[in-house]
This record gives C-alpha cells, sequence and structure tokens, in this order.
C-alpha cells in the first residue's frame, strides 16, 4: 500500500488520501525546534500523547527555513497526511495558498487565523494567561519592578507583554515594568546568550521577577534569573523543572491539547476559528512540587479569584492584537 | 551617581559581550596576518561551544570542557590548513564547508548524545566558569569613582575574559616583537622572500592556522560554559563574522582590534540596555544599533574612514617556484 502511493505520485495520493480511511496525522515545528523546551516542545508533546494513546502514528518536520514552509505543507498533503497542524503565526500565508489547492485535506494553523474552508484556525487568550502570572509576578516581587523579555517583536508577543503588564498593574500599581524585546528576526527565538543579557540588563535596573515569552531564547533567560537568584517566569510549557526554586511558575498554552485535539478529531475538521482560553483551560498558570513553596497560599487564591473573574467576565483584560496598543505599559 | 552606576553596568556587559568577539578577532589576526583567510571562524567557536559545553556537562569539569573545545577547534582548523596550505585549495570555499560543518555536526550529534534537540543539558556549579573576584574588590568598592570602577567593572569577570584581554598584549609582543611574529607577517605579505631566506612557509602558515584554531576554541569555550551555560543550536549567532567585521575595521592590528571588539560590544550592550534611543526629535530604532557594526565596516572599507589594506599574500595559497 504504502509502496503503491509513492509510486502514484501526487496526483493520485490526493484521491487516495480521501478514499483511506486511516491518514495520518502531520505536524510542521516552527523554526523555534520542536525541542525549545516552550511552544514548538508543546505541540510535539501533544502529538506524542496522541500517538501513545492511540497507538498510531504521524508525521512531522523541523523546518530550517522561511523558505520551507510552503515546501513542506505541500509535500505533507500531496503525500495524503490528514490532518496537517502546523504551529506558528507564520504559517499563515503559506497556508493561504496551499490549502485551497487541497480542498479534501483538514489544515489546523496555532496562534493565527486563515479563513479557509478546509483550515481551523486556533487561537490562544494569551493575555489572560499572562494577566495571571503578572499577578504572581507583582506578588512575589519586592523591588517593585518586573521584567519582560519577548522573542521576536510581534504583535503576538506583544499581547503576552501587555496582559502580563495589567496583572502586574492590578496587584500594584506604582510597578515598574521594564519591557525588552531580543529581536526582530526569527533568530531571535534562539538566541539564549543574548536572553541571558537582557534579564542581567533587567536586574541592573531592579527588576527581581521577569517573564519571558521568547522561546528558546527563554532558556537563558531563566538562567540569568537562577543565576542570579531572581525568579523567572516560564513560557508555553511548563518550565518550572528547569532551575527547581528559580521559576516562580509557568504560563500554560496549551497547544498540547490543540494538537492532541486536532489529531483526535473524528471526520473532517470543523473549520472556523477554536478560541482556547481560561474556560477552555487553553491558558493558565502551572503550579507543581517545584515551586510550591514559592507560590503562597493567598497569592493561588488571589490568582484563582481572578481567572474565576475573568471567566465570568467581570474582569476584562485588554488584548493587545484588538487594536494594537495596550492601556498600560 | 546612579547614572555612573548605569555607565558601569552597560560597560561590564561590553566586557562580556566583547570577549568572544576579541578572541575570535585574534584568531583571525593571526591567521590572515600569514596569509590564510578565515571565514569559518564562526564555525570554529560553534563547534568549540558544542564540545566545551558538552564535556563539561558530561563530566562536571569545566577545564576538561575548555580543552576539548579548543581540541575540536584545533581539529577544523587543521582541516582548513589542509585544504587551503598543503592542497592549496580555496580559502573561502574551505571556511564556508567549516561553517556548515560545525552547524551540522553540532545538532545531529549534540541529539543523539544527549536527546535534547541539539542543546546540551544545563550547566551548573563546577561545569561552569564562576565569576573571579579580583583582590580587595570588596574593599575597595566604597572609594568614590574608582571604587565602582574596580569592583564592578573590572572584577567579578570570568576566567576567560581576563585571558581575552591578556591575549591583545600577548599578540602584540608576538607579532611585532618576536623573530616568529616577524616571519609570520612576512609571510601573509611576501611568502617569496621568506622562503627565499631558508624559512618553511607552509610550517609558518600551520602554525598561524594552529593559534587561530586555539583561540577560536576559547572564544567557543567561553560562550558556552562562560557567559552562557549549555550549547544551544547556532548559539553563535553571526558573532564569527562580527569578529572579521571587527578585523577589516581594526586594520589586522592587535590594539586596534582591542578597540573595535569593545566598541562593537558596547553597541551591543547599548542596544540590549534601551530597545530605542529617544535623540530628541527622532528616535533610534534598535535594529539600527544591530546593524551599526556591519555598517561601520562597510564605511572602512569604502576606504572613508583611512584605508584597510589586507595582507598582501592573503588568500593565495603558496606557490614555490620550480
Amino acid at each position: 500500500m504504502t509502496m503503491m502511493r509513492s509510486l502514484l505520485g501526487a496526483a493520485a495520493a490526493m484521491a487516495l488520501s480521501t478514499v483511506a480511511a486511516v491518514a495520518d496525522p502531520a505536524v510542521i515545528f516552527d523554526l523555534g525546534g520542536k525541542f525549545d523546551k516552550s511552544f514548538n516542545e508543546a505541540a510535539f508533546n501533544g502529538a506524542e500523547r496522541w500517538a501513545e494513546e492511540t497507538g498510531g502514528s504521524y508525521r512531522e518536520v523541523e523546518i530550517q527555513s522561511e523558505a520551507q514552509r510552503e515546501q513542506a505543507l505541500r509535500r505533507f498533503a500531496e503525500s495524503g497526511s490528514n490532518p496537517i497542524v502546523v504551529t506558528g503565526f507564520a504559517y499563515a500565508s503559506a497556508l493561504e495558498a496551499v490549502a485551497p489547492d487541497f480542498p479534501d485535506t483538514s489544515f489546523a494553523i496555532v496562534d493565527m487565523v486563515v479563513d479557509q474552508p478546509n483550515v481551523q484556525s486556533i487561537v490562544f487568550n494569551e493575555h489572560e494567561g499572562s494577566y495571571l502570572v503578572g499577578m504572581l509576578a507583582a506578588m512575589a516581587s519586592e523591588s517593585g519592578t518586573v521584567g519582560f523579555v519577548g522573542g521576536m517583536d510581534i504583535p503576538l508577543i506583544s499581547k503576552f507583554a501587555c496582559g502580563y503588564a495589567q496583572g502586574v498593574r492590578a496587584v500594584n500599581p506604582d510597578a515598574t515594568i521594564i519591557q525588552n524585546m531580543t529581536g526582530t528576526t526569527p533568530s531571535a527565538w534562539n538566541d539564549p546568550v543574548r536572553g541571558q543579557e537582557l534579564t542581567r540588563a533587567q536586574i541592573s535596573q531592579g527588576a527581581d521577577v521577569v517573564f519571558h515569552a521568547a522561546g528558546g531564547t527563554g532558556v537563558g533567560v531563566l538562567q540569568a534569573a537562577a543565576d542570579e537568584g531572581i525568579l523567572g517566569i516560564g513560557v508555553d510549557s511548563n518550565q518550572n523543572f528547569m532551575h527547581p526554586g528559580s521559576v516562580l511558575t509557568s504560563m500554560l498554552k496549551r497547544v498540547d491539547v490543540a494538537v492532541y485535539n486536532v489529531f483526535s478529531a473524528e471526520g473532517a475538521l470543523p473549520s472556523g476559528i477554536t478560541v482556547m482560553g481560561l474556560a477552555e483551560e487553553g491558558v493558565g498558570y502551572a503550579l507543581d512540587d517545584n515551586n510550591a513553596s514559592l507560590v503562597s497560599a493567598e497569592m493561588q487564591t488571589a490568582v484563582d479569584a481572578a481567572r474565576l473573574q475573568i471567566i465570568a467576565g467581570d474582569i476584562s483584560v485588554h488584548d493587545y492584537m484588538s487594536d494594537e496598543s495596550c492601556p498600560v505599559n | 551617581m546612579e547614572n555612573l552606576d548605569t555607565i558601569i553596568q552597560i560597560l561590564d556587559s561590553t566586557i562580556r559581550l566583547a570577549t568572544p568577539l576579541l578572541f575570535a578577532c585574534l584568531a583571525g589576526l593571526f591567521s590572515e596576518r600569514a596569509g590564510v583567510f578565515d571565514i569559518g571562524l564562526e564555525g570554529k567557536m560553534l563547534a568549540a561551544a558544542f564540545m566545551a559545553a558538552s564535556v563539561a556537562a558530561v563530566t562536571g569539569n569545566v577545564w576538561l570542557g575548555m580543552f576539548a573545545g579548543i581540541g575540536i577547534s584545533l581539529i577544523l582548523a587543521l582541516i582548513h590548513g589542509l585544504a587551503s596550505i598543503t592542497f592549496r585549495g580555496d580559502q573561502l570555499i574551505s571556511g564556508v564547508a567549516i561553517n556548515f560543518l560545525a552547524a551540522g555536526l553540532t545538532v545531529v550529534v549534540g541529539q543523539s548524545w544527549f536527546r535534547l534537540g541539539g542543546r546540551t543539558p544545563a550547566l551548573s556549579g563546577e561545569g561552569r566558569f564562576g565569576q573571579i573576584d579580583l583582590p580587595f574588590a570588596d574593599a575597595l568598592r566604597d572609594v568614590p569613582l574608582l571604587g565602582p570602577i574596580y569592583s564592578d567593572l573590572l572584577s567579578g569577570h570570568t576566567f576567560l575574559a581576563y585571558i581575552a584581554l591578556l591575549a591583545v598584549p600577548a599578540s602584540w609582543f608576538v607579532l611585532y616583537r618576536t623573530r616568529f611574529g616577524l616571519r609570520l607577517r612576512a609571510v601573509g605579505e611576501n611568502p617569496g622572500a621568506v622562503d627565499t631566506a631558508g624559512i618553511s612557509v607552509v610550517k609558518l602558515r600551520f602554525s598561524a592556522v594552529i593559534i587561530c584554531g586555539v583561540l577560536c576554541g576559547l572564544a567557543g569555550a567561553y560562550l558556552s560554559t562562560g557567559h552562557g551555560a549549555g550549547f544551544g543550536k547556532d548559539m553563535t549567532a553571526g558573532r564569527g563574522f562580527i569578529a572579521l567585521a571587527a578585523l577589516i575595521f581594526a586594520k589586522w592590528r592587535p590594539w586596534q582590534a582591542l578597540g573595535t571588539c569593545m566598541l562593537f560590544g558596547l553597541l551591543q550592550a547599548v542596544a540590549i540596555r534601551y530597545q530605542s534611543i529617544n535623540l530628541g526629535e527622532f528616535t533610534v530604532p534598535v535594529q539600527f544599533m544591530d546593524a551599526l557594526p556591519y555598517i561601520l565596516t562597510v564605511v572602512i572599507l569604502a576606504g572613508f574612514v583611512g584605508k584597510a589594506i589586507p595582507p598582501k599574500a592573503g588568500g593565495e595559497a603558496y606557490v614555490k617556484e620550480r
């Protein structure tokens, strides 16, 4: 069967994929790489969980350059993978081009909205999760100064920063928030040395809690925080284990759940936008043995109360991406 | 007073950021002064950073890591030497090949050793170079002006950062005050004359390439075990190329290399500290600061600020007359 499929070539493979009862799903990671301990690794973990539970197999690829985005998508679609998940906002234009050519294949994109009948767009309410860790940061901070290190300077990362700033201000209206972006090119996701230096600069300006939303660069941020004896906050995956006792918490973004859900879906994926917010447990903050001593019962109560209020709509957290501006800074 | 603190913090960060540039720049200086162009600095640094972090992670001993880093960098340097000196191949192509080799191999080997996606485990304790406090650093901290400069700026760097600073006068001495240095410079300008004097061009060039390998190894070891704490994919992030730019900017001279590396380090430190700088009417974006080293190099190459004349015989393999 597989040999035949590879012989038949692209057009036939497409026809087959609609007939084949079980087509392997596929996931395409973004430039940070699937072991970034953060965003892409979360996607990878979701796929692994699916594979473990169902015994199925899936295909995956880590792209190495911008030019490979469309190429990888097209290859997987041609070889009959279905559904195909792409992780990262940067896939939008490639998916926009590829999706119409494969109407019988379901696609899902994380972190971006692509308006096509066969694309499910999964977006997270990062601002809500960031708000919660912002509150924790402000409560844990003794100096009243907290920091934020972003990866690439894009609206999505400003969304993290803005939610975080709002959470900090909600607890301590006089807090100083130092914000830095690592860079403006995709390499900003993978420069731990620079992340470390940025963090040290923030520490020297008084920050004693630093939140990163910077993929692989964040490894350096958390390292610097641990070295200098302050607290770091992880992102996307639970990063509390990386430096036990020095990571206050992690802003969870359950990309793993998103990927798992897509992989487990029966039949064609529903198109449109799927929002993963606090209510859907798509975002949240991490609490485990590694940070139990850092988060007091009071802090936990306050944050959990805020969580319920956000879900109920009593607190509205401004979404940076809705108007490209932030009410607090 | 607060301004002084800020300035000292930025300069402190400058030293940390300039150290790998300085090592790589001096490495390039030796190699290119002997007539062997080396754009493989980046690759050698990367491989050294990887080996240093791997060995330090496994053995828990940063010194073993450092020597492993120097070792792999030497091997790559000798490959470059073999290709461009012995076999008279194109030096640029050999350098590019080394860059690609290092970029790919570090990730592949790292993945198979540690299963962390090309990353090495985070280093701690003895696996990293600690900060060295210079004598009396604490006692002198309260002395106005000089106190903070001594205890915060000069003290508290890693072993390798001090070695980098010492390497500058050492390089100057070797190049300009020893017989070996004279011959090394001569072999980059006019290998024929050196050969006529009965001195082996090949041997001299190989020694230059070996010195280059050792210095690149130190640069890489500094990145992963001194400045950072572990290796990450492509962690050199173009520093080898900035070092080449610094080399041209310094017009292939050691003291000037110190100056340019510090300048480029300062630019990075300022870019890290301030996302954008307000100069009254207009704002300097951070991207401009990042690009400045390259812009300055282009300006120098275009001949606006003095002339950068590379070693005359650079880039050419020496063919003995028959």
